[in-house]
């Protein structure tokens, strides 16, 4: 085994019909700045190029940037075609414009966090630092 | 359907898997090998024999010439020729971060859903030369998955990466119209590896006046018995990928006809010795030299208690123990 430490690999995708990617793109820049390896896909993807891209590029996390409010269709499509391709050890989380009421939902089927407008770019890099501290255990 | 796969399974497993068209054990024991992992090594050694019947394209040229339109294009033609594609994309790392945004998928969402193309994305992690340290063993694996093409898309290089051509069966060097005056973007090193040239972007002004210079650079070059083509593309559009798979073709057959096919296999099987063995020694002397002792150690050679020769014929000697 190497004793040396494996960057994380996180894929940040935007899926749906929304082509507002700023948010997507400050998120990748600044996971790249905290060291981690970040796969970014664009705009408008469906959930089965989400689900292929994390099997193709072997990641450890997916950050979910969505504006558009289809979320609750979304998301749940997402976390299947994981399933399906045995992803199931894979992190999913989101950001964007997600309604309060929506939250524990989307956390019940398996989005493990959610950063709406406004949260500190900070937030996301520590959550994803405590997953890697709990991948490397 | 795809059964789970332990994060912790074995390269054995993995490559077991793998031979039996389990493209998500492909893809973690790729991390496997990224990660330098002593059973991947043991995996890389039994799936060697079922390589080398991939045909491995290298793309390469300066950053923004098209390399990953153009790329995307020719999997899309190749696909539509009945041909199953990998695709090696690489990309910087940070020298300071160690972060990297690998960003080609962005160019390549046409063949997202198509599952006869499996594409990875590679960070350099530090290794200069336009590839990862572990790419050439990426290709070997998406060759025994049974790829039957695999293309090699180098980070955006200036004039002397040309370590793609150790990587590659057919080098591809893309070149675009008004980098600077007299192709400063694709003279020597890069231009010598090229098996057939590509100015992209064709329908830009200034094409004409490229071709023409790359075409009088080829004349001034050594007489060889391949003649490297110049095609022209616009890859946004798909202009000329048809004709570029035909001359990639052409090389294709002309390695295999002239015999030159296995002394080029040769010499890739020369350097990739060195370089794996550089690569274990190299990990090997970092473990072997780090820690308090050493900084000390390091320190009193600074202060001319020790010399720095002695001192490396010590580590030399430990290094070659270490390999027993």
């Amino acid at each position: 085994m190497s004793t040396e430490s494996q960057p994380l690999r996180v894929l940040i995708a935007k899926p749906g019909l929304d082509g507002h990617d700023r948010g997507a793109k400050v998120i990748a820049r600044a996971l790249r700045d905290a060291g981690y390896e970040v796969i970014y896909t664009g705009i408008r993807q469906t959930p089965e190029m989400i689900a292929e891209a994390a099997l193709q590029e072997d990641v450890d996390a997916i950050g979910l940037s969505i504006l558009s409010g289809a979320h609750m269709t979304l998301f749940p499509r997402i976390i299947e075609e994981l399933r399906k391709r045995g992803l199931d050890d894979v992190v999913v989380w989101a950001g964007g414009i997600i309604p309060e009421a929506d939250v524990p939902t989307l956390k019940e089927m398996g989005i493990r966090a959610i950063f709406g407008p406004g949260s500190p770019t900070s937030e996301t890099v520590e959550f994803l630092r405590t997953l890697k501290t709990a991948v490397a255990q | 359907m795809t059964s789970p796969l332990a994060r912790t399974a074995s390269a054995d497993e993995l490559a077991e898997r793998l031979t039996a068209g389990d493209r998500l054990a492909l893809s973690r024991l790729i991390s496997a090998v990224e990660a330098g992992r002593e059973d991947a090594r043991r995996a890389l050694r039994c799936l060697y024999p079922k390589t080398g019947r991939a045909h491995v394209l290298g793309v390469t040229g300066p950053p923004g010439s098209g390399k990953s339109t153009l790329t995307t294009r020719l999997a899309a033609e190749y696909r539509a020729r009945g041909k199953s594609v990998g695709i090696v994309a690489v990309d910087p790392t940070s020298p300071f971060t160690g972060g990297a945004i690998l960003g080609d998928r962005v160019r390549m969402m046409e063949l997202h859903s198509d599952s006869g193309v499996f594409m990875r994305s590679m960070a350099t992690r530090g290794v200069m030369g336009g590839l990862a340290r572990s790419t050439l063993d990426v290709v070997l694996l998406l060759d025994a998955f049974g790829k039957e093409v695999v293309i090699v898309e180098t980070v955006g290089v200036g004039q002397d990466e040309v370590e793609i051509a150790r990587a590659a069966d057919t080098t591809v060097v893309v070149g675009v119209p008004n980098l600077g005056d007299d192709i400063q973007a694709i003279k020597a090193g890069i231009l010598e590896i090229a098996d057939v040239l590509v100015v992209n972007k064709a329908d830009l002004a200034g094409a004409d006046r490229l071709v023409a210079d790359l075409r009088g650079m080829l004349q001034l070059a050594e007489e060889r018995v391949w003649r490297t083509p110049i095609l022209r593309t616009v890859a946004t559009e798909g202009t000329g990928v048809a004709e570029l798979i035909d001359a990639v073709a052409e090389h294709r057959a002309f390695l295999e006809g002239s015999g030159s096919s296995r002394q080029r296999r040769a010499d890739s099987a020369r350097r990739q010795v060195r370089a794996i063995v550089e690569d274990r020694v190299q990990r090997r002397l970092e473990r072997l030299t780090a820690g308090a002792e050493w900084e000390q150690r390091f320190a009193s050679i600074a202060a001319r208690e020790q010399d720095p020769y002695s001192v490396a014929e010590e580590v030399l000697g430990e290094v070659a123990r270490d390999g027993q």
